[in-house]
């Protein structure tokens, strides 16, 4: 497998000016080590192929399906609150050995995930996780002041409301089920889960309007 | 890192290049139980060897990919020696593609 | 399977995190060490994440909880609530029974 030039419509912030040969210094490792490893038959090329595609096929959607099925189903809802990932296999996600806390944003509660030593992130079920959530402002403030960030996201929490924050240190990664829009009472599970997007999932903002 | 002060959460966010997606596959791949040639845990470890300054000078996959190599530097699954060839013959590919 | 240690704590035990700073590699956060909480569930036992990073087996497995403490048990000018909390994962041999 070549190491082919990068896609024409792939677009990142550009790098600062002085890290040009970094960049190149760090590509070329990850070349070197993955020829390396197919080299001693350790992966494939394939498999390498296949993992990339796998990945790139996990998205937020998983994760809104989840909880679109846990609005309008309250027995789903149970179970899906005390093991995730049982909850995400049932409805046919495959998230290999994930295991998954769910918590549930009601009138009274809010939560909000981080994970302040790293950036642990359920990313068998909503694959790769944002750069904000793995920056160092966000790991180090949402711990100590997560109405003040929340509100940097555009999302107030009043002062009846409890946040709680869950710091994902350890073996276990979490995903927030945001509450119900009003208004939407007829809706099918595939247009709510529409409304559940990744940042309400990671509890920075509420499931989007109705 | 919990707790220390830090500038406004910057919302920008970037499509991953291939290399990163990559970088990605492999600690998946190595981690596998088919496989075992490292945890998260020894990733990390290096990762926070790296010191605080790591989060000025290195994007978040070059972190990962240099934690992923020292750990199978460590563990013997590669060398000092054929790692330093091999980066050499892609660094000459390249400049022979111009 | 490895053998696991058994769990010392229960949901609603109060307890105190070892105020300890090795070197090495340790998921227990800075911010909760020496600061009292509750437990909220046991995860389950896991290999040692410490003993992990140097490639050993992280064996018998240990008990990990997630605590509960209040924010402003946690930082001593947290502007929030005072019903805010941080809920944090830690490993049973970090973790005593508060006084």
């Amino acid at each position: 497998m070549s190491d082919g030039p990068e896609h024409p419509h792939v677009h990142r912030n550009p790098p600062r000016p002085d890290q040009d040969d970094t960049l190149t210094y760090y590509r070329a490792l990850e070349a070197a080590v993955r020829e390396l490893l197919v080299e001693k038959g350790i992966v494939s090329a394939e498999d390498v192929r296949r993992q990339v595609e796998e990945m790139d096929g996990r998205n937020a959607g998983r994760g809104a399906s989840m909880v679109a099925r846990a609005w309008l189903d309250p027995a789903y809802k149970e179970r899906m609150l005390v093991d995730g990932a049982k909850a995400a296999e049932e409805i046919g996600l495959d998230v290999g050995p994930l295991k998954l806390v769910v918590v549930e944003n009601t009138a009274t509660v809010h939560n909000v995930i981080v994970c302040t030593l790293c950036s642990c992130y359920p990313r068998n079920l909503l694959g790769l996780p944002p750069d904000w959530y793995k920056s160092r402002m966000y790991r180090s403030r949402v711990v100590r002041e997560p109405r003040a960030v929340l509100a940097e996201f555009g999302t107030v929490i009043p002062d009846d409301v409890k946040i709680r924050v869950h710091d994902s240190t350890a073996d276990m990664r979490y995903l927030v089920a945001p509450r119900r829009p009003e208004g939407t009472e007829d809706w099918s599970e595939s247009e709510l889960a529409r409304l559940v997007t990744r940042d309400s999932m990671i509890g920075v903002a509420p499931a989007d309007k109705a | 890192m919990g707790g220390l002060a830090a500038g406004p959460v910057e919302r920008t966010e970037h499509d991953y290049a291939l290399w990163e997606k990559r970088v990605d596959a492999l600690m998946v791949l190595l981690h596998h139980k088919d496989r075992r040639l490292l945890t998260v845990d020894e990733l990390r470890r290096h990762i926070e060897s790296l010191g605080p300054e790591a989060y000025d000078k290195m994007s978040y996959y070059e972190r990962w990919i240099h934690a992923i190599t020292e750990t199978l530097l460590e563990r013997g699954v590669i060398s000092v020696d054929e790692l330093g060839r091999k980066i050499e013959t892609i660094r000459a590919r390249e400049a022979q593609r111009g | 399977m490895a053998d696991a240690l058994p769990p010392r704590f229960r949901p609603g035990d109060r307890v105190r995190v070892r105020e300890a700073y090795p070197i090495g590699h340790v998921r227990t956060p800075y911010y909760v060490r020496g600061k009292q909480g509750v437990i909220e569930r046991l995860c389950g036992a896991f290999p040692n994440p410490e003993e992990r990073a140097y490639a050993r087996p992280g064996e018998p497995l240990q008990p990990l909880y997630r605590v509960r403490f209040l924010q402003h048990d946690v930082w001593s000018d947290y502007g929030g609530q005072s019903v805010d909390v941080v809920e944090v994962e830690i490993y049973q041999h970090w973790l005593e029974t508060a006084q």
